[in-house]
């Protein structure tokens, strides 16, 4: 009752509460639409042979998926499968790597008293917004210099200094860990690095999937830098070979069939989205909030 | 007794050094050497013309004088900065909207988490393969073109990407596609912070919800929109994977080349001294932006 009563007295000042919830609701199925209609094109293509392409637009799958799936996996000179191999490798050590390290780098901050804890704060904050490519021209030099091109080496490892994940981890480290815990810990023997693996980690978890989901999709989608580094058919990335499909002479290309390759490439993370999405939505307003 | 205490925690807190190690090696190997080498590159002449390898000779600023003299980094940069303009002026408003319609209780709106699912979804698709897509898409015999063509909206197909303003609209609408979700979640966050009283305060006293969105909510979200617009604006600069995917870096007389572009150029090119030239300007301008970021954020926090 007091609800109604309080709809109807907003009512009678500006514009009703029954409109602007038509209007929130009719703007806000535009924008899903302006967001899905691409990918729903997209996933309908890649089940469409070349002519039913050329006939023109439909809504209406066609029946020529696993054709499409099979001539896109034997891509002359392009070979998706491989691309998707290399893709999960450096996707998913990048993760590891990144969430282990930062939560680490988080750990020495938040539990230990030094006297350059201050100063190494503020200079990882400092650092955190230096893009990547802005240091790419030295990046790969040194590579070279470490006769570490077409290697997944350059790609993988740097993220073990990732500022964004650490100052993540830094956040979420002050609401879950109590020092009294880590000094309990002390007290029954445990050393600083078994503390560290066996008592932080696990109460870290949940930030950590948040950020190793983030660490992965990130690398996953990269294509700057893995483009400069892997030069050999055997070791590209996804997204390499993505530009590859558009650099080469498309129009004597089955269409349906680099639909596919683009679905197929961007298919993974959807899925782990749509199953993760409550988490990751979650997440990111967890950080929000305190970044 | 105290003796012993504190130094059992000098001996703990060395700790905090051996932990940071990882994390420093890595920077100072895969960041710092490579900055610090960019920006001394950018001092030489070192460049590959055919197979012979020119310098490293030492130019002192020449590298700065030809780029800054000449008029592509300032068409570059001009690109760079319109086509984030046209994307974040329509991400920030729709943003705003949605943001205010979703933490205003009055409303009530339903599904939310359906919608932000949704709307956040394009941030996590491969900007390389979302390109891709929209060249198929857009392309002369693409879907689009079907369906205008078929419709009768346009008389033949048309080539979006041979034209400026088009190619242009193009980049920008999907950076406001991959971008305005993960600005509303930002957004909203910031308004679940506003102190519900002041709303309250403001009905009792009749205000009308659009009163109270221009009056109240906005002015208390200043700080966090002067956060998305800067950081918006770092990424930006940053822009590469879809204007180069799109326009396979061939839009019309160049039109659509950003910064981050013009470097790739020079690196496939291996002109290093105007690489680093281009890479400094680049962080100079990314320092400036970082530093406005910094003020703020610390500002707020007081």
């Amino acid at each position: 009752m007091a609800v109604k009563f309080d709809d109807k007295q907003k009512a009678s000042k500006g514009v009703g509460i029954g409109i602007r919830r038509v209007i929130a609701y009719v703007v806000l199925i535009l924008v899903s639409f302006l967001c899905l209609f691409w990918f729903y094109v997209l996933f309908i293509n890649a089940t469409r042979s070349e002519g039913d392409l050329n006939r023109g637009f439909s809504f209406l799958p066609g029946g020529n998926l696993a054709a499409n799936w099979t001539k896109m996996l034997n891509f002359p000179m392009i070979s998706m499968g491989t691309g998707m191999l290399n893709s999960v490798i450096v996707s998913t050590l990048t993760a590891a790597l990144c969430t282990y390290f930062s939560t680490m780098t988080a750990y020495a901050i938040h539990a230990y008293e030094f006297r350059l804890k201050k100063p190494m704060f503020t200079f990882i904050l400092a650092v955190m917004m230096i893009p990547t490519q802005v240091t790419v021209l030295g990046f790969l030099q040194l590579v070279r210099g470490m006769g570490l091109e077409d290697n997944f080496i350059p790609l993988i490892v740097p993220a073990i200094a990732s500022p964004v994940v650490f100052f993540y981890m830094k956040q979420y480290m002050e609401s879950v860990l109590p020092l009294s815990l880590v000094e309990a810990a002390r007290i029954d023997g445990s050393g600083e690095f078994r503390t560290f693996n066996s008592i932080v980690l696990p109460l870290m978890k949940p930030a950590m999937a948040v950020q190793a989901i983030f660490s992965f999709v990130s690398s996953w989608n990269n294509y700057f830098t893995p483009s400069l580094i892997l030069h050999d058919d055997k070791m590209k990335t996804l997204p390499i070979l993505i530009a590859q499909l558009r650099s080469a002479d498309w129009r004597e290309k089955d269409m349906g069939v680099v639909y596919m390759a683009i679905s197929f490439s961007i298919f993974p993370v959807i899925l782990v989205y749509l199953i993760l999405s409550k988490h990751i939505v979650q997440g990111l307003a967890m950080g929000s909030v305190k970044g | 007794m105290k003796m012993g205490k504190r130094s059992k925690a000098v001996r703990f807190n060395k700790w905090g050094y051996i932990f940071l190690i990882p994390f420093l090696v890595t920077f100072v190997v895969f960041q710092l050497i490579p900055l610090i080498s960019t920006i001394v590159y950018s001092f030489f002449e070192y460049y590959r013309a055919g197979l012979k390898v020119v310098g490293p000779n030492f130019l002192g600023l020449q590298n700065y004088i030809k780029l800054f003299s000449d008029a592509d980094i300032w068409k570059y940069t001009g690109n760079t900065l319109i086509i984030w303009l046209m994307g974040f002026v329509p991400q920030i408003i729709v943003s705003l909207l949605i943001a205010a319609w979703f933490s205003d209780p009055s409303l009530r709106l339903k599904g939310q988490r359906f919608f932000k699912t949704v709307i956040y979804l394009p941030n996590l698709i491969m900007a390389a393969a979302f390109a891709m897509l929209f060249f198929m898409l857009f392309s002369k015999g693409g879907p689009v073109n079907s369906i205008l063509v078929n419709s009768g909206i346009f008389a033949e197909a048309y080539t979006f990407l041979d034209h400026v303003w088009p190619t242009r609209i193009l980049i920008a609408f999907m950076n406001f596609l991959m971008w305005f979700g993960n600005t509303t979640i930002l957004l909203m966050a910031g308004m679940m912070g506003i102190d519900t009283s002041l709303f309250e305060a403001a009905q009792v006293d009749g205000a009308t919800s659009t009163q109270i969105f221009f009056r109240v909510t906005l002015p208390l979200l200043k700080p966090i929109l002067l956060y998305v617009m800067i950081t918006s604006l770092i990424g930006g600069l940053q822009m590469f994977d879809v204007p180069q995917i799109l326009t396979g870096d061939a839009s019309p007389n160049n039109t659509s080349r950003t910064l981050i572009m013009f470097l790739n150029n020079n690196l496939y090119s291996k002109n290093y001294g105007m690489g680093g030239a281009i890479s400094v300007y680049l962080f100079v301008m990314t320092g400036i932006l970082s530093l406005l970021v910094f003020k703020f954020t610390n500002g707020k926090k007081k």
